[in-house]
């Protein structure tokens, strides 16, 4: 007589498993989005500080005895002697009143103010110049001179793509400890459901980790397909919130929503995270699911043994 | 890993020395119990229902500790083995239950192989083995049936040879003719006598009197806590 197939020890549907499926979907979703954002953030705080720091300013204050046009091109030319400078622009007059138009109005007569002017000067980011070499040599030329080299605005860019990283991190950990918690009760549902199928593994001389691993095969394909749905669900929106913004180029919503956000797109690196993440939940599930029930089995053999417990599991 | 496994004939398999167990802070319901169960014998354990016969067997499979007195199994004292080991140790023991405990989404042949399979064999290294002790208790015809489709014989038989395959030195098995008729009983016993032939000791926890009066063995007899046996 044939014998049919030999079928699994813990049956798929003793493990009920569309829930957790739904939950593990979710959190991978929401951790994936976590990790493209914080990616974004990341990618946007990069593109600032690098055009900031692509160039410098020295601003020149006015005062009575000074040339204010000779002062200028003196701190251009002087800025332009350091190595590491690779242009220097004198923000004439009429740049200058475009530049304070929104604050005092058009029509403005520059004589008439004390307006500070400035120079700007390119240099090279993979080579910068000495910056307080120069601010000395400006200061000793011209004392109204001020050199701005963007370090505040710089800091703060990082110090704010830092602090999204931190926070990104804390959500990743909040959304990994609610999944291993979730499923530390799934597993032990999943054991108490299947108490009889424990309880005769145990006689025929199972060892904890052979059950383990009977349970921690189902933990893995539920895992493997929640997590999948999840990140698969986050790429896919990441594409389309892309594709958003390519089709609606020059729009003021996507101009605005770009200079907040930067471009939607996360790369290939930040799919290769999603995948990540899909592994990691995956391998964080079934780890949990193993110990879950190494441990839970370890209680019901010490308290099923020990004729002092008449509390459960005597019989 | 290949089991080693020495055999001093002459050493018990089971030694009870002043065993005594409690649950909680109730009254002991065994009491001062000592004992061998020697390698090969066959022995009835009876007595009136609550007597603690179920309990006794817990005890010498492991799954309960005493609260007082020394067991040795295999000659070790298992207070001093860990608890990993205990499943190595079982293995060694084979125990059949009064409501045979048989997984109902496996069949006969899946139930009877289990054994082995937590074991880690292959399929196709225990396969004939498993098909071999089918037949020789009546189950040959029955592989892939499922146990609720099972006569109440058929699964005493099918529990019986999940808990020899893997030929086990003691086979303890609790009111294994309780759910029987008396033929069924009969060949049930049958089989238990020609397994100790064999070499396996036979431990069969019984209040039929008619089953004992069947065979000549010795009887362990437990009554208000306390165990008598006669030879």
């Amino acid at each position: 007589m044939r014998v049919r197939p030999t079928g699994p020890i813990v049956p798929s549907a003793n493990v009920s498993g569309n829930a957790l499926m739904c939950v593990i979907a979710i959190m991978s979703f929401l951790a994936c989005l976590t990790l493209g954002g914080v990616s974004m953030v990341r990618a946007t705080a990069q593109s600032w500080q690098s055009q900031i720091s692509r160039e410098i300013t020295i601003q020149i204050k006015p005062d009575d005895n000074l040339d204010m046009e000779r002062a200028l091109a003196d701190a251009r030319d002087l800025a332009l002697t350091f190595s590491g400078t690779t242009g220097g622009t004198i923000i004439d007059r009429a740049a200058t009143a475009r530049l304070l138009e929104p604050w005092l109005g058009g029509g403005l007569d520059l004589n008439e103010l004390p307006v500070p002017r400035l120079v700007v000067v390119t240099i090279d980011e993979s080579n910068p110049p000495d910056f307080a070499a120069m601010r000395k040599a400006l200061t000793e030329t011209i004392p109204q001179a001020f050199l701005d080299d963007h370090r505040t605005w710089v800091d703060r860019l990082v110090a704010m793509a830092s602090t999204t990283t931190m926070i990104g991190t804390g959500v990743l950990v909040l959304v990994f400890s609610a999944m291993v918690l979730t499923v530390v009760f799934a597993t032990r549902g999943a054991l108490s459901g299947n108490r009889h199928i424990v309880e005769v593994l145990h006689f025929v001389g199972a060892e904890a980790s052979f059950v383990a691993a009977e349970f921690q095969k189902h933990f893995l394909r539920i895992s493997l397909k929640g997590a999948g749905a999840g990140g698969l669900l986050a790429a896919l929106s990441f594409a389309l919130a892309s594709f958003w913004q390519s089709q609606t180029l020059a729009t003021p919503e996507t101009d605005q929503a770009t200079a907040l956000f930067g471009t939607f797109a996360i790369g290939y690196t930040g799919y290769l995270g999603i995948f990540a993440i899909i592994v990691v939940i995956a391998l964080l599930t079934t780890l949990t699911a193993r110990l879950t029930v190494m441990r839970t089995i370890y209680e019901i053999d010490l308290i099923r043994s020990d004729p002092g417990r008449t509390d459960t599991f005597q019989g | 890993m290949a089991r080693v496994v020495t055999r001093d004939w002459a050493v018990p398999l089971i030694h009870f020395e002043n065993v005594g167990l409690r649950y909680g802070m109730g009254p002991e319901i065994l009491r001062d119990l000592t004992f061998d169960i020697p390698r090969r014998s066959f022995q009835f354990l009876t007595g009136p229902s609550g007597a603690g016969k179920t309990t006794l067997l817990r005890l010498l499979f492991l799954s309960l500790k005493p609260t007082r007195g020394l067991i040795r199994m295999f000659d070790r004292n298992i207070s001093s083995i860990p608890r990993e080991e205990f499943p190595m140790l079982r293995r060694r023991v084979g125990i059949v239950f009064q409501d045979f405990r048989l997984l109902d989404h496996l069949t006969t042949y899946e139930n009877v192989a289990l054994p082995l399979r937590v074991r880690g064999k292959e399929e196709s290294s225990y396969r004939s083995d498993v098909l071999e002790l089918l037949k020789w208790v009546g189950l040959g015809e029955r592989l892939n049936v499922l146990p609720p489709v099972l006569s109440g014989g058929e699964k005493q038989r099918a529990a019986i040879a999940r808990a020899l395959i893997d030929r086990p030195e003691i086979l303890l098995a609790d009111e294994p003719t309780g759910n029987v008729d008396p033929p069924m009983a009969r060949r049930l016993l049958n089989l238990f006598m020609e397994l100790n032939r064999l070499g396996t000791a036979v431990v069969i926890a019984t209040h039929d009197l008619s089953l004992m009066d069947q065979v000549e063995a010795r009887r362990m007899i437990l009554s208000q806590g306390r165990l008598d046996i006669y030879e």
